[in-house]
């Protein structure tokens, strides 16, 4: 950032929280997961497992709170001394929100962790060196971080043929998180600008996305008005950007996670509608 | 009970007397100096194997998880941060304000200072996943044009880190030039080289003062700022942060008091040691003991005030994150943490008010050592109870770290205690020069009270006071 940059385009910096800061996004990709289709079966975490080469840490790893899985179900009990989900389990799926102000950002030392052009929050293995503070940072606590060296423990021979080569297997010592399914998207947008289109709705889809029995999950590009997922976000009228929600029917059951906490996230939550008890 | 007032120093020491005893300190070792230094090296042994384990395995087996990223190492680092605050209080501060009790006690604060920092260095590098790659956090001119991210409180932290240290080792090492040339002149063999290298050659000529004097205030004013600004950049590694109980504004004043008091209690505890094994009885006095704990009592009170003020902010600022964390702290898991953290920071220093119990080494060195424990406590409740309870209560948990991580945070007891020990027999650690000079001004008042003043007028106006008297020594 230049000088220059900076007096010649300081009106457009200048703005605020209010406003969600400055971007110039090619894309924003953006999620919506709508809770009343979520029943928890984990589907789009094990599809994520499966597209990521996701270590799989074992049980004892798993409970001591190394696991790495970058989307996760949350279970919540409504009650709290009732212990069987059909008593009242909801589910939140939980995942990097690619924030557009994301917190994980302005404190990694080496800036391993940036925002690309396309809105999304983008994690360089190579370059990180395991200070976590990232994770420290994230009020979602999505990120994951390499406790150990999994590539002979997680994928033993002949497991290891099953990788996907789109994307690399972390070592030890590194911070990982949700890409939005970042090599699908690298190869959606390849393919559209051979053939001199947009990127559309059926271009890709993130693994989780793909893999939800009910469809409960939508993904796209928010800037693009044609779009599924801006549609939804336009119809529960939550707006990506500004500090504060004005909804004009308050009864919509669109809502993004920590709204209060002005990080601007991109996924998009539908309640879940509630029968009264 | 009768108010004891004494002397911080008898005034009839003959200099002779102070090189000879200082000196004697220095002398061949007796057993019990090897056996903590055995002592020592076993320690430091355990937090090098456990690293080795670490280095190797993965940071998994430190015990950390999902919402504990830092536990234990940055706690630690923060306390040893804190601890080397003390030496730049002592030989800075109080050398500006020509507080001249500090004379005798300075010089083991200041190597405290760069021991501590020594320590407290390999903290940040000891808990990165890829430490090999440690280097990336500093600004090195690269062929692909990567920079560190210049807007995170870790980075500052490298370049605060860096620079207080370089110039608290300076600092020390200046401070210590007239005495190693005492040293050299008393020292053979290889020990008369290494002084006679380090003394640079001094030779106590006026004009080797005059820019002695100049450089030591010069590097002490220095010193000052960048004391407050390290230990207060190590507080935005928290206060940077959104997560409750980190974001707090007063965090930097509240660490900089937090630091002055874990140095000043540590002060304390090798004041005792150093009085008791090296037999400084007619330096370290008690006097000078009492100064000390009332310096530490009134940080402890600044310390709690500032504690109490964060509670009550958080109360009354209604951010429920960061309320219902408070009262966590206070009820849940780490709740004997917390306790514990107040009852040794803010109820034990009272003991320091008591002029009966401040005079009682035994009981001083007992208390200072249960102050650091608070201290160490308050740096564990700032790290973990946040991490514990942060915003997604998907991912609370409690952690009490592996022996892995408690391995090296006890090594680092070692490693200080490593540096210490090698210091006090290789460097004079009560600053001889400076006991002169306290003993030659009170020596002067005594004589006459006038006369000290002419000398200080003298300094400045040469054409008054020729008739200074001799004295002997030097």
């Amino acid at each position: 950032m230049s000088l220059e940059n900076v007096l010649s385009n300081w009106s457009k910096y200048r703005r605020g929280a209010e406003e969600g800061g400055h971007h110039e996004y090619e894309h924003k990709w953006a999620m919506m997961i709508n809770l009343d289709l979520c029943i928890g079966c984990n589907a789009c975490s094990t599809a994520c497992y499966a597209e990521n080469n996701l270590a799989v840490v074992g049980k004892d790893r798993f409970s001591k709170g190394q696991a790495m899985h970058w989307m996760r179900i949350e279970r919540y009990w409504d009650q709290a001394d009732k212990e069987f989900p059909e008593q009242g389990a909801s589910f939140l799926p939980m995942m990097c929100q690619q924030c557009n102000s994301a917190t994980c950002e302005p404190v990694c030392p080496v800036a391993a962790t940036y925002h690309t052009p396309d809105g999304l929050n983008a994690q360089v293995y190579n370059r990180c060196i395991g200070s976590r503070y990232c994770s420290n940072n994230c009020p979602f606590r999505v990120r994951y971080f390499n406790f150990y060296s999994y590539y002979e423990s997680s994928w033993p021979e002949p497991l290891n043929m099953q990788l996907n080569p789109d994307l690399s297997v972390r070592d030890k010592g590194v911070m990982e998180k949700c890409t939005f399914c970042v090599q699908r998207i690298r190869v959606a947008k390849d393919k559209a600008k051979m053939e001199n289109r947009k990127v559309g709705d059926d271009d890709f889809k993130p693994a989780c996305v793909q893999g939800c029995p009910t469809s409960a999950m939508m993904f796209g590009d928010y800037l693009d008005e044609d779009s599924q997922v801006r549609k939804t976000w336009d119809q529960y009228q939550v707006k990506m950007g500004p500090y504060k929600q004005d909804k004009q029917e308050p009864e919509l059951r669109g809502y993004r996670v920590f709204e209060g906490l002005n990080v601007d996230p991109s996924v998009l939550y539908l309640e879940r509608v509630r029968e009264e008890v | 009970m009768s108010i004891v007032n004494e002397k911080d120093i008898n005034e009839q020491i003959a200099w002779a007397k102070i090189n000879a005893d200082v000196l004697s300190s220095m002398a061949n070792p007796r057993k019990a100096y090897w056996i903590s230094v055995a002592m020592c090296i076993a320690m430091v042994a355990c937090a090098v194997a456990a690293e080795a384990y670490q280095y190797n395995e993965g940071m998994g087996y430190a015990g950390l998880n999902n919402p504990h990223m830092w536990d234990m190492y940055i706690a630690s680092f923060v306390f040893w941060i804190g601890m080397s605050h003390s030496g730049t209080l002592l030989s800075a501060i109080l050398h500006i304000i020509h507080a001249d009790w500090r004379k005798p006690i300075y010089r083991f604060a200041e190597a405290m200072t760069t021991f501590s920092l020594m320590t407290a260095g390999f903290f940040p590098i000891i808990h990165l996943g890829r430490m090999w790659n440690m280097y990336w956090v500093l600004p090195y001119v690269s062929d692909r044009g990567h920079w560190p991210n210049f807007r995170s409180p870790l980075v500052w932290d490298a370049f605060a880190i860096s620079t207080y240290l370089s110039a608290s080792m300076l600092f020390l090492f200046v401070g210590m030039i007239p005495d190693l040339a005492i040293c050299r002149d008393n020292a053979k063999g290889w020990q008369k080289k290494l002084y006679s290298v380090l003394s640079l050659g001094w030779t106590g000529t006026d004009r080797q003062w005059r820019n002695f004097r100049k450089t030591y205030l010069l590097m002490a004013c220095f010193l000052i700022p960048l004391a407050v600004s390290v230990h207060s950049i190590v507080s935005s590694d928290f206060a940077m942060s959104i997560m409750p109980g980190w974001h707090i504004t007063t965090f930097p004043p509240y660490f900089v008091a937090g630091a002055l008091y874990s140095g000043c209690a540590a002060i304390i505890t090798l004041f005792v040691l150093l009085r008791y094994y090296f037999r400084f009885e007619e330096y370290m006095t008690k006097a000078i003991m009492e100064k000390t704990c009332k310096l530490t009592f009134a940080i402890a009170m600044v310390w709690t005030y500032l504690n109490l003020v964060e509670f009550a902010s958080i109360w009354y600022g209604h951010d429920m994150y960061s309320k219902e964390l408070l009262i966590a702290k206070a009820v849940g898991p780490y709740a004997w943490v917390f306790w514990s953290m107040i009852f040794c920071g803010s109820i034990l220093p009272f003991t320091l008010a008591f002029q009966k119990l401040r005079r009682s080494m035994p009981i001083m060195f007992v208390v200072s050592l249960f102050l650091n424990v608070g201290m160490f406590f308050e740096r564990w409740m700032i790290v973990a109870p946040t991490l514990s309870m942060s915003h997604e209560p998907h991912q609370w948990g409690v952690l009490w770290g592996s022996i892995i991580e408690w391995a090296i945070v006890f090594g680092s007891f070692g490693w200080f205690g490593l540096l210490f020990l090698v210091f006090v027999k290789v460097f004079p650690s009560v600053s001889m020069y400076e006991v002169k000079e306290m003993v030659y001004h009170r020596r002067r008042h005594l004589v006459n009270d006038d006369a000290a003043e002419k000398f200080h007028r003298r300094a400045s106006d040469s054409k008054t006071g020729t008739d200074e008297p001799g004295l002997e020594g030097a």
